[in-house]
């Protein structure tokens, strides 16, 4: 790329990095004052980890899809299908047979998809719902007819809504010295110090005991960068996304690449399942609680690319970790969005009295203040609740990455941008 | 050159008896063409003369039901582009097939990507395209985004993603159609180019002063089929026109004025924001606002637009596409903010809604049909509600009246000869002329007092071009005040009484249509010539 | 024959089609289950012996109906105008608790106390469903993506109201949490008289649930609205081709808030047959998943309002054999196959058929084009 590119790509990475740094140093201020030590504990990391991954696979899957121009939000559906086939296979003949039968079996509920909207041109949104009821429709049959009393899997513990447990699980590994054996993080963990301890914890949470297919499932995501955007089945796999007409008339076969692009979505959102089921041990119906959809919104959260993707994920797993860990702790958000809030005040002011503009015109409208008059009310609420709540119902902590992607989305749909022909129906030989 | 190597040398493309049948018409019929390599062959012919269909099949996205297509002698069957690119045949598209979001590079290696190991090879495709774009004169950035390009930059992609395929063989579907004439020039010695470099080029248009300047072989197709094969050399252009259209030609000249003292619409310092419309701060005039913007350096889409229509008064605007035309549409229509005053038959109506302008009587013919003026999928008559939904006699109450609806369809079709088997079938089904008449039938109902006809005759054939020429005379003769914006010069100097020119947002020129030439005008347009003169 | 009934009988066609090859691939599924495809349609047939039985099954189909007929008019609204409403199901789950909270507080003569809480019902639908327009309409948010999160935030929110603020007197012996009782003037009456009036016994349990006709007169005012009046059309050009609607004076933003508010609306209504006609109450065991049922039935209607009430019936009538198939040793959960099924082959059926009517109307529109006769008006 040239210099401009480079140098654009080169300048949101230190961005990133930055946002990174004072987001750990935020948070270990929180856990200071709060004295919750589980907002930076290796464990709440570890578990934000664990939850990351199916939400992070799920997102994937809808990254590939959607670069393709396929919305899919069957998502839900399919890992539905890749939870059951996961318990299925894995019961019988282990860890490595759940990861493949969930696999196949979320591929075949992406070709379902494909065969409808690429073929049949039926609108996206309406294939998806129709997955989203056929995903749990053959799972209960299929546990009706294969779990119930009196069959080989029930008497291995199997029941109408749960398979038995697997056979085997896959391996886990520490990184040598440091999170295990001497295990150096955990004692710099346990010393509570600031911002060391924190991030000792961090470290420490992504690095001890972590199950081999989580890193697989993390190097997935720079594996989906490298095929997306370096190679050329990439590029003519996102011209399918922008306009599929020019790519279809240089001679690239544009309903072969939405299927491939939409099997994958599937076997991608199938993945996320499987990891649902080696979390648990077992097929439980029910289990993955919607996560299709917030791998959904991890994703245009993350403005239809891999690395903000993963930031969504980590941001929705890692809420889901610390409720998990410490319910307490999680109140202490409050106290976080309310800095947040007063930041984003503190800087607004800035940049108004700084401003060189005649005053008739920097004073340009009545929204800035409301707006600014909202955030200042908001900080207030989240202090004050801060201070009086002990601790959330578990009802609004479940609610929390919706509520998030909802703000998020609030704040930043009009700088998103999705692929120019997603959701478009596309028909060969037909201008749009 | 003697005889003999004159008969070794094999025509670049033949094509032998080509038909191809669509439900209910022949596109194409026993058509005939021979193209000799190294040179500029045109094909001229009118709109829906068939010619689109024509160029599909030679590239492989459509399947011919008869005849035999040779290259360089051999004879070859597409069944899809791809098969064509193999042969050496390449397509720039009338409507350019690139994806914005893609920078030039990825737009013109797609389909046919280096790759080195695994990953695509970028240094070995930039290095290939500069080397193509120097050899033929086409300059572009490759690494910057489609959507940064202006027209002209654009079209070069396309070539380049061609000859990047290697092709011999260029076809040009009507590349002419959305350039003005300084650009056109420039695409002349692109192509002059080309064949010095030995290429054969492809030529569709239906601009025939263009098509004698470049061809050096020219065939006319009417009606699907070839009528005649000529020299540039020994015929004119009057000649070509008749051999097109097959009669005497249509011409859009109005005659003599009406246009009347009495103001209809008049509009003054129209200024639109790029980045959105902001509400003018309290205490802020408008003007100070606007310079304000003017010295911050913001771009404005529309800057300081004035000018009044007067009843029996056909205004024409002129310009390169995206120099704010789209944008004095929405502003008129109430579609989108902007400031300045708007003012019909005395009105103010600037803070009106898009509705209540409509109902002061307010036609507009959208500039694109099917986005715009259309539900393709619903009924005539229910297209003919469309926009009066409010008025008699679409409406009773909160009611819409179905039967005076169909009824006054009924009407439409009938005066406008709108060619359709009844007012119930889907406006997808009609022909791009009849949706045209069928919407200007429906603009011209209601008695507006205004209208705004933005590119009339897009896309129609001939006839139904005359039809709605005659019909916007007939009613600028009974006091219509229209606004008329077209790309067709030939359209705004014939049908217009006063003429602007709109370059970036601002209206820089007036001029008198009756001595303007199409050349004075694309000056203009492009900014080659600027100083406003009063008629 | 006239354009619109050729269409209409090819979509009916299409729809029978799909609805053949569902039960075909379902047949498969039972004989891979290791049960008898005879058997299962039997079963949804049977009805039962005596005639308490057949009118038991009755009512209890009927009763599943009404529910799914004003979950499928709520997501039609929105779809007609290609607004993807996505969360009827937390609209009515978050109407449903409020409703039911509103109706046990206080005690009025019966058409009174009704008619506040489907008033509350439809507001607070309404209400929720006003978020994601507004979302959309101010900052450009997809509707599809806010009501889906917005789904998760009401099915939570219900369920910490029923725990938390509006729990009632848990009965000796009752398992689940729910909202006090209402008083019986919140009781819509049944319509066990109709049986009585045919001579049939009355059915047992809550009977017909009278919501009912509340239902029918929704469909056929829905049907008014967006079939005969300006409010209609403007939602049908809407949907078509919004460019084309804001270009001729309607204003999106007006026509994104009142569809979304309409559907939230209806949404509201969609628990009322069962708090209404039943529980008297909003308890934890409240039936889920109607909001996504409903999106499956107004697909399968074709988002018009007869096509919703038989489609509607037809999941009434799948989801009644619940019992009659475990009789038969069939797994009950054969039904959200072919539901699934039906859905994905009914959409699939309407694009080949949408496909094959606009083929012909090309053909005889272009056939026009040789001629120049005037032509008929189809009244």
């Amino acid at each position: 790329m040239t210099t401009v590119v480079g140098s654009k790509r080169t300048r949101n990475y230190h961005l990133a990095l930055i946002g990174v740094a004072v987001l750990i140093l935020l948070m270990s201020l929180v856990r200071i004052v709060s004295g919750q030590d589980d907002i930076t504990s290796s464990g709440t990391f570890s578990a934000a980890l664990l939850l990351s991954v199916p939400i992070g696979l799920a997102g994937l899957g809808g990254l590939w899809a959607e670069r393709a121009g396929v919305v899919n939000i069957g998502l839900e559906g399919m890992m539905v299908l890749g939870t059951w086939f996961a318990g299925w296979a894995g019961y019988q003949w282990g860890a490595t047979a759940a990861l493949v039968a969930g696999l196949i079996a979320g591929a075949l509920g992406g070709l379902i998809h494909a065969i409808a909207t690429v073929t049949f041109g039926v609108d996206h949104i309406i294939s998806g719902v129709a997955i989203n009821l056929l995903g749990p429709g053959v799972t209960r049959f299929l546990s009706e007819v294969l779990y119930k009393e009196g069959t080989a899997a029930g008497e291995a513990g199997a029941g109408i809504t749960t398979s038995p447990a697997l056979s085997s699980q896959p391996p886990q590994v520490s990184l040598p010295l440091f999170s295990s054996g001497p295990d150096w993080l955990g004692s710099l963990e346990s010393t509570h110090w600031f911002l060391l301890s924190d991030l000792a914890g961090i470290l420490r949470g992504v690095t001890h005991n972590v199950n081999v297919l989580v890193i697989l499932a993390v190097l997935m995501l720079p594996l989906t960068f490298f095929v997306l955007w370096r190679t050329a089945f990439g590029l003519r796999l996102r011209s399918a996304g922008e306009n599929p007409w020019a790519a279809e008339s240089l001679g690239v076969n544009v309903y072969l690449i939405k299927y491939v692009a939409v099997v994958i979505s599937g076997a991608f959102a199938g993945l996320g399942g499987v990891f649902l089921v080696f979390v648990t041990t077992k097929y439980v119906e029910g289990q993955t609680g919607g996560r299709g959809f917030i791998g959904l919104a991890a994703m245009i959260f993350g403005n239809w690319r891999p690395g903000g993707l993963a930031g969504g994920a980590a941001l929705f797993g890692y809420a889901d970790g610390l409720q998990l860990r410490s319910a307490g702790a999680v109140t202490s958000f409050l106290l976080f969005g309310g800095v947040l809030l007063v930041i984003y005040l503190g800087l607004k002011v800035r940049g108004m009295l700084s401003s060189d503009r005649p005053a008739a015109l920097a004073a340009r409208t009545a929204r800035e203040y409301t707006l600014m008059a909202a955030a200042a009310a908001g900080a207030v609420v989240l202090i004050w609740l801060w201070m009086t709540v002990d601790r959330l119902p578990n009802e609004f902590v479940f609610i929390t990455p919706h509520v998030l992607t909802l703000l998020v989305l609030l704040v930043a749909s009009q700088r998103l941008r999705m692929p120019k022909a997603d959701g478009v129906r596309y028909r060969r030989g037909e201008q749009h | 050159m003697n005889a003999d190597t004159v008969a070794a040398v094999q025509p670049a493309v033949q094509l032998e008896g080509i038909t191809k049948r669509f439900p209910g018409v022949v596109a194409n019929h026993d058509i005939r063409i021979t193209v000799e390599p190294g040179t500029v062959h045109a094909i001229v012919g009118e709109n829906g003369a068939g010619k689109s269909t024509l160029m599909k099949i030679l590239y492989g996205m459509q399947k011919p039901d008869e005849g035999t297509i040779r290259v360089n002698g051999a004879e070859v069957s597409f069944r899809t582009p791809s098969d064509a690119i193999a042969t050496g045949i390449g397509m720039v598209h009338q409507h350019f097939m690139l994806a914005d979001n893609f920078t030039v590079l990825e737009n013109i290696v797609l389909g046919a990507e280096p790759r080195k190991g695994l990953t695509l090879d970028v240094g070995g495709a930039r290095a290939r395209v500069n080397e193509l774009a120097e050899r033929h004169g086409l300059r572009v950035d490759p690494d910057r985004l489609v959507e940064d390009l202006g027209v002209g930059d654009r079209q070069r992609v396309e070539i380049l993603k061609v000859l990047y395929r290697g092709a011999r063989i260029l076809i040009l579907d009507e590349p002419t159609a959305v350039l003005v004439p300084q650009e056109v020039d420039e695409l002349f010695d692109n192509l002059r180019e080309l064949k010095a470099g030995g290429l054969t080029v492809i030529f569709i248009s239906h601009k025939l002063d263009e098509v004698l300047d470049i061809a050096d072989a020219i065939t006319v197709i009417r009606r699907g089929t070839t009528v005649a094969s000529v020299d540039p050399g020994d015929v004119t252009a009057r000649r070509l026109a008749e051999l097109m259209v097959g009669s005497e030609l249509p011409t859009p000249e109005t005659r003599e004025s009406t246009v009347t003292d009495a103001v209809m619409l008049q509009v003054s310092a129209l200024t639109m924001e790029a980045e959105g419309y902001r509400p003018v701060p309290k205490g802020a005039s408008v003007e100070l606002y606007v310079d304000s913007l003017r010295a911050e350096g913001r771009r404005l889409l529309l800057d300081g637009v004035s000018f009044e229509i007067h009843q029996g008064e056909i205004l024409g605007i002129a310009g390169v596409e995206g120099n704010g035309q789209s944008e004095l549409i929405e502003a008129i229509m109430g579609m989108r903010l902007a400031h300045g005053d708007i003012s019909l038959g005395g009105a103010d109506i600037a803070s009106w809604s898009t509705l209540r302008r409509r109902e002061a009587g307010i036609g507009y013919i959208p500039e694109d049909r099917h986005r715009q003026g259309l539900l393709l999928e619903a009924s005539l008559w229910e297209n003919r509600v469309l926009g009066h939904q409010t008025r008699p006699p679409a409406r009773r109450g909160i009611w819409v009246n179905r039967r005076a609806a169909k009824a006054d369809t009924q009407r439409i079709v009938q005066d406008y000869d709108v060619r359709t088997p009844g007012v119930d079938t889907l406006a997808l089904a009609l022909s791009g002329g009849n949706q045209q008449k069928l919407i200007v039938g429906r603009e011209m109902s209601g008695e507006p007092k205004f209208l705004i006809a933005a590119h009339p005759t897009r896309g129609v054939d001939v006839g139904a071009q005359a039809a709605i020429w005659d019909h916007l005379r007939d009613a600028r003769a009974a006091g219509l005040a229209v606004l008329l914006i077209s790309a067709d010069l030939d359209e705004l100097i014939g049908l217009s009484d006063t003429l602007h020119v709109i370059y970036r947002g601002r209206l820089v020129a007036r001029l008198d249509p009756s001595d303007v030439t199409p050349e004075r005008l694309g000056g203009y347009m492009t900014g080659a010539i600027t100083g406003t003169e009063e008629t | 024959m006239p354009a619109g009934l050729f269409r209409a009988l090819l979509t009916v066609a299409g729809a029978v089609a799909a609805i053949v090859v569902a039960i075909v691939i379902s047949s498969v599924a039972i004989i891979a289950a290791g049960a008898s495809p005879e058997a299962a349609f039997a079963a949804f047939f049977d009805f039962g012996e005596t005639e308490r039985s057949v009118v038991n099954g009755i009512a209890t189909m009927l009763n599943r109906a009404v529910p799914l007929f004003i979950a499928g008019l709520a997501v039609a609204v929105g779809f007609r105008m290609n607004l993807f409403n996505i969360g009827v199901e937390g609209q009515y789950r978050i109407a449903a608790i409020c409703a039911a909270y509103v109706g046990s507080t206080f005690t009025a003569p019966a058409p009174i106390q009704i008619a506040v809480i489907i008033v509350v019902a439809a507001a607070v639908g309404g209400f929720y469903a006003l978020i994601p327009a507004v979302m959309k309409v101010t900052r450009g948010v997809n509707e599809v993506i806010s009501t889906i999160m917005l789904n998760y935030i009401a099915i939570n929110l219900a369920a910490f109201l029923v725990r938390g603020p509006f729990t009632g007197q848990r009965a000796e012996g009752q398992l689940t949490t729910s909202t006090p009782v209402m008083p019986e003037s919140a009781w819509f009456p049944d319509l066990n008289w109709i049986f009585e009036v045919l001579g049939l016994p009355a059915p047992r349990g809550g009977g017909l649930w009278g919501f009912l006709t509340v239902a029918i007169l929704l469909g056929v005012g829905l049907w008014v609205l967006l079939e005969r009046t300006r409010f209609g059309f403007e939602v049908k050009a809407s949907g078509l081709n919004p460019s084309a609607a804001l270009a001729s004076g309607v204003n999106p933003k007006k026509m994104i808030i009142s569809a979304m508010v309409l559907s939230g609306a209806i949404a509201g209504l969609i628990g009322l047959p069962e708090i209404l006609g039943d529980k008297h109450s909003f308890g934890s065991n409240f039936t889920p998943g109607l909001g996504f049922l409903g999106i499956a039935v107004a697909l399968l209607g074709r988002n018009k309002p007869v096509g919703i009430a038989v489609a509607a019936l037809l999941f009434g009538f799948l989801d009644r054999a619940q019992g009659p198939l475990q009789f038969a040793n069939v797994p009950p959960s054969v039904i959200m196959i072919m539901q699934g099924t039906i859905v994905l082959l009914v959409v699939i059926a309407n694009e080949i058929t949408s496909r094959i009517a606009l083929r012909r109307e090309e053909r005889r529109a272009a056939q026009q084009l040789g001629r120049n006769t005037p032509v008929e008006v189809a009244a």
